[in-house]
């Protein structure tokens, strides 16, 4: 038998359901592995294998009674520190919230809970989801198990900011995570890690519960091996919450089942402007053997344009920080987490020493972007010319979807940067999110698989954008590609 | 009003005070604007607190329909233009109160649009009005509340007003005068609790005014002004108008500028001090609220909330003054307030019922001794129609005993204080102490007979022509008769016998 860590969800889910393992195994072995690569991968803030192994048990006494089983009944999570989880502490990876367990429950990490699925941990990840290559976290940054093949050991980045998630994913620490994406940060560590992962339209996963960064941008999503245990993964997640006013008021589709690989009669639409000058040769290669892989699956290929895309990063970086100012000014040390106090000070010198030692420097930069761009004299400059180039953007892939019915792009301009190569100079770091931003603004799903190695052993991701609400077809594309690509590279295991 | 133009007497001539108001009202609804926390004044410090409202990571604001209903009604009282489609607009500032940094507020599109309301200063003239323009109404959070006085170094932060819904209600500055200021908040407090959308308790905090003043020479631009916040009567919204205006008439005619600045009324001295200047003003960093999708609302419900809507004041005069044929000062005093309104309609039914009357045949006498004798006699024993021991249906029952000549209006009034004392219903006392009037003819002839011999040399003075001792002869009649006697029959017989 397969060791139990090498399963799919799909997989696991399937055993336990026909006996052929106790879902508390699969919980020990995860639990092992997690705890063997703590201390190298850094992937998790906190372990919580003792949730993994009651909902594992909970799971087994189920079957053996004959009860129903959910969606992911036996399959042991990590859950990406973003999410509030009742009676684990959850930090956003920032100082100013270290210590902070919550009376509540996220939405997605109860629906979750509800399917089946177990805990194995609070995945770490950047500051308050900001930054691209984990190394903001206030708790350290994750390493990326992949390493060059040239010999180079240099630590590589995960992604980010949903980098340990990538990391556990591709570690075999758990087959499956959550993650969020703002402008990204699903995608870009999924690439990063040669996983699969899917930001679904805005208003799919309710936000109720995880830590705002930008609002109008945040979305949940699923982080796994493969487009089946994604399209699981998602089904569990999503869902109309009226406590969350932006969330979709539709039935979540039954992805898993209407799953297929077969693209005759669908167009893809290549977009020019996503061939940028100087583009990677290898990410460029990767691009056309995508677009050759999808016509092998039957589809059509249709050259389209998306005009504003170089605006979208500018775009981006204006309202991201802009919202994030307003959401972040709630850690003021009054009610929970991080107080400084200095003797004597004041209300207002309080708020400036927690904030001071609770925020790190990346959450800083942002929150002051933001605070400037809002500002008397600069607001129609800066925020309302830049929602009106978010409303150009948009009305850009709609037009697209006029000629076609997904959109393939590469995920991310280059395959992972070692760790330090970019954190020197924000902008670069920025620029990592050029292809992904795009379809955040526009909220639109979008969806990283693996397609193969570049020269260094390194996984490169391509892209699937589709028309809101059609994640089908955004999976059902991946998939085309999945069967093609077969991807099967692991990092070898050096922790 | 146009015969009392206000005026400030200046060292240097006259002035004129140009004010307007902000004017917060806290909405009626058992939940928060955007938590399903509760509203309800004086619970214990902090027991209406949500994971929302005090800012958990992660929580989210969701409208709560029914501030949203309360406001749209509001809107519809003062025909002001409803909205269709309006946004919430994030306030960002820090301080104690505000546990999410910002207050969710309507800058930019606000809920409801340009309305109107009429003013009456002249109690006897409520048809003589002026109108008040009111620019818009915005929904927002309230903050919590600070107590300062509770530790030596620390202050306490109550949390269960924050969230609370208000409805910012923002008047053109069309008020010229204290007067007008005041009428314009009684007459906005009135429609509101009319509508239902405010309880308008003022010493509650439901609602409170910031006053905005300013001074010009009549005909002139509009000076610079100041804005006195959080007044919390009428009398006060008054006495600040009154103050401010005369404080920046003294600093422009001792040739000094008036600065635009925030400032607070002082009850105790009736004076206004300097909060802060526009200069330490904050800058809010107002931006659409991304957790919120715009408000958009359908005919449907605006006309369900337009149905929604009670008789208005005005409507409400104007029928009684035209239907009831009530004196329009009656009319303004009944429509004043909604629970007079609704405690005559309640004694007018009943009465037209008991009496087996209309409610026009009735309404004079229910609407004379309403508010002559029984506002009287609830003043004197410090009580309200919400306090009064005699509820409508047993006034209805005096009433009817009156409107059917059971007994005079002068038994009544003695019959109304021993239902006050708790002594029974006005049928029982009138049974119980013999208070029924008579028409008997013989006995009051007997009785009139008897005054006329007594009183021979007033008799003679009447013949000679001094008809106003015809009121004597019925008063001395009506004692004889111990006020029993219908007056009708005794102002009969006593012409009868004075020829």
């Amino acid at each position: 038998m397969t060791e139990l860590t090498e399963l799919t969800v799909a997989e696991i889910r399937d055993g336990v359901a026909g006996g052929a393992f106790k879902a508390v195994e699969v919980a020990e072995a995860f639990n092992a592995n997690v705890a063997a690569a703590q201390a190298a991968l850094n992937a998790f803030i906190v372990t919580t294998p003792y949730k993994a192994i009651e909902a594992a048990a909970r799971v087994d006494a189920d079957r053996a009674a004959g009860k129903a089983l959910g969606k992911l009944a036996g399959v042991p999570i990590g859950m990406k520190d973003l999410f509030a989880t009742k009676g684990v502490q959850t930090t956003a990876a920032s100082h100013i919230l270290e210590g902070f367990t919550p009376e509540y429950e996220s939405t997605v990490s109860r629906n979750l809970w509800n399917a089946g699925a177990g805990m194995l941990g609070k995945l770490n990840l950047d500051q308050f989801a900001m930054g691209s290559s984990n190394e903001t976290s206030a708790f350290g940054n994750v390493v990326s198990p992949w390493r060059r093949w040239d010999g180079d050991t240099a630590p590589l980045a995960p992604g980010g900011s949903s980098g340990g998630s990538s990391a556990a994913v591709s570690a075999r620490l758990c087959p499956a995570a959550t993650g969020t994406d703002t402008g990204g940060s699903i995608r870009q560590p999924a690439a990063f890690t040669g996983i699969s992962g899917i930001k679904p339209t805005y208003g799919r996963c309710s936000r109720w519960g995880i830590v705002a960064f930008a609002s109008s941008l945040d979305q949940a999503g699923p982080m796994a091996r493969t487009v089946r245990d994604c399209a699981i993964m998602l089904e569990a997640m999503a869902g109309f919450d009226p406590k969350d006013a932006t969330s979709l008021d539709l039935p979540v589709p039954a992805w898993e089942a209407g799953l297929n690989p077969d693209l005759r009669g669908k167009k893809v639409g290549v977009p020019r402007e996503y061939r940028l000058d100087g583009m990677d040769g290898e990410v460029a290669a990767s691009w056309d053997q995508g677009i050759a892989w999808l016509k092998d699956a039957g589809a059509e290929v249709v050259e389209i344009s998306l005009p504003h895309t170089r605006y979208a990063l500018p775009t981006y970086y204006i309202i991201a920080p802009a919202e994030a100012s307003s959401n972040l000014a709630r850690y003021d040390g009054v009610r929970y987490g991080l107080r400084d106090l200095p003797d004597g000070a004041n209300l207002q010198e309080m708020y400036a020493a927690t904030r001071a030692a609770g925020f790190g420097a990346e959450v800083k930069r942002r929150i002051l972007i933001g605070t400037y761009v809002l500002s008397a004299g600069f607001y129609d400059a800066y925020y309302t010319q830049a929602q009106k180039v978010r409303t150009l953007i948009a009305r850009d892939f709609e037009k697209a979807f006029e000629q076609c019915d997904v959109i393939l792009v590469p995920t991310t301009p280059s395959a992972a940067f070692a760790l330090g190569e970019k954190s020197a100079d924000p902008l670069e770091m920025y620029l990592n999110d050029v292809f992904s931003v795009p379809a955040s603004l526009a909220g639109l799903p979008a969806m990283s698989v693996p397609a193969g190695l570049n020269g260094q052993g390194l996984p490169l991701g391509l892209q699937v954008i589709g028309r809101p609400f059609d994640e089908q077809g955004v999976l059902n594309a991946g998939l085309a590609i999945e069967s093609r690509a077969a991807f099967h590279a692991k990092p070898e295991k050096w922790w | 009003m146009t015969d009392s133009v206000y005026r400030i007497q200046g060292a240097t001539g006259e002035w004129e005070v140009v004010i307007g108001l902000e004017v917060h009202a806290q909405v009626t609804s058992n939940s928060k604007l955007f938590s399903g926390a509760a509203t309800a004044f004086g619970a214990e410090p902090n027991a209406q607190v949500s994971l929302v409202d005090a800012a958990m990571p992660g929580m989210l604001p969701v409208p709560n329909r029914e501030c949203i209903r309360q406001a749209v009604r509001t809107g519809l009282a003062i025909d002001a233009q409803i909205n269709k489609w309006s946004r919430f607009d994030r306030k960002n500032y820090f301080y104690a109160d505000l546990p999410q940094g910002y207050q969710i507020s309507q800058l930019y599109h606000p809920l409801v649009g340009e309305g109107a309301i009429d003013i009456a200063l002249d109690d006897k003239d409520p048809e003589n009005t002026k109108r008040i323009g009111i620019e818009r109404i915005h929904v927002e959070q309230d903050a919590g509340k600070l107590m300062h006085d509770q530790h030596p170094t620390m202050s306490y932060v109550d949390l269960n007003r924050s969230g609370v819904a208000l409805m910012e209600i923002v008047s053109r500055p069309d008020m010229r005068s204290p007067a007008e200021a005041g009428a314009y908040l009684a007459k906005l407090r009135t429609i509101l609790r009319y509508v239902g959308s405010c309880d308008g308790n003022m010493d509650q905090g439901s609602m409170r005014a910031d006053v905005n003043v300013s001074v010009r020479r009549p005909g002139e631009p509009f000076g610079t002004r100041t804005e006195t916040k959080n007044v919390n009567s009428v009398r006060f919204v008054m006495a600040t108008v009154e103050h401010e205006a005369n404080r920046q008439v003294d600093v422009l005619e001792s040739g000094g500028k008036v600065v635009q600045e925030t400032r607070l009324f002082d009850p105790d001295s009736g004076t206004t001090r300097s909060m802060r200047s526009k200069e330490d003003a904050h800058d809010y960093r107002y931006f659409p609220d991304p957790d919120l999708l715009p408000l958009e609302l359908t005919d449907d419900f605006i006309e369900e909330c337009r149905a929604s809507l009670p008789e208005l004041p005005d409507a409400k005069r104007h029928r009684y003054e035209n239907a009831l044929g009530l004196a329009a000062y009656a009319a303004g005093v009944l429509t004043a307030e909604v629970e007079t309104a609704r405690w005559f309609e309640a004694l007018l039914a009943e009465t037209a019922k008991a009496a087996g009357k209309r409610e026009a045949e009735v309404a004079k006498q229910a609407s004379n001794w309403l508010i002559s004798e029984f506002f009287g006699a609830l003043n004197k024993l410090g009580k309200t129609l919400d306090t009064s021991p005699v509820g409508h249906e047993a006034a209805a029952e005096l009433l009817a005993l009156v409107a059917d000549g059971t007994i005079s209006g002068s038994i009544a009034k003695q019959v109304l204080e021993k239902m006050l004392a708790g002594e029974g219903g006005a049928a029982e006392i009138v049974e119980r102490e013999g208070l029924k009037q008579t028409s008997d003819t013989g006995a009051i002839e007997a009785a009139v007979a008897k005054v006329l011999a007594d009183n021979a040399d007033k008799v003679e003075q009447y013949k000679g022509g001094k008809e106003a001792l015809f009121g004597f002869f019925v008063g001395q009649t009506m004692k004889a008769m111990q006020g029993k006697a219908n007056p009708q029959v005794v102002n009969e017989l006593l012409k009868k016998a004075l020829g």
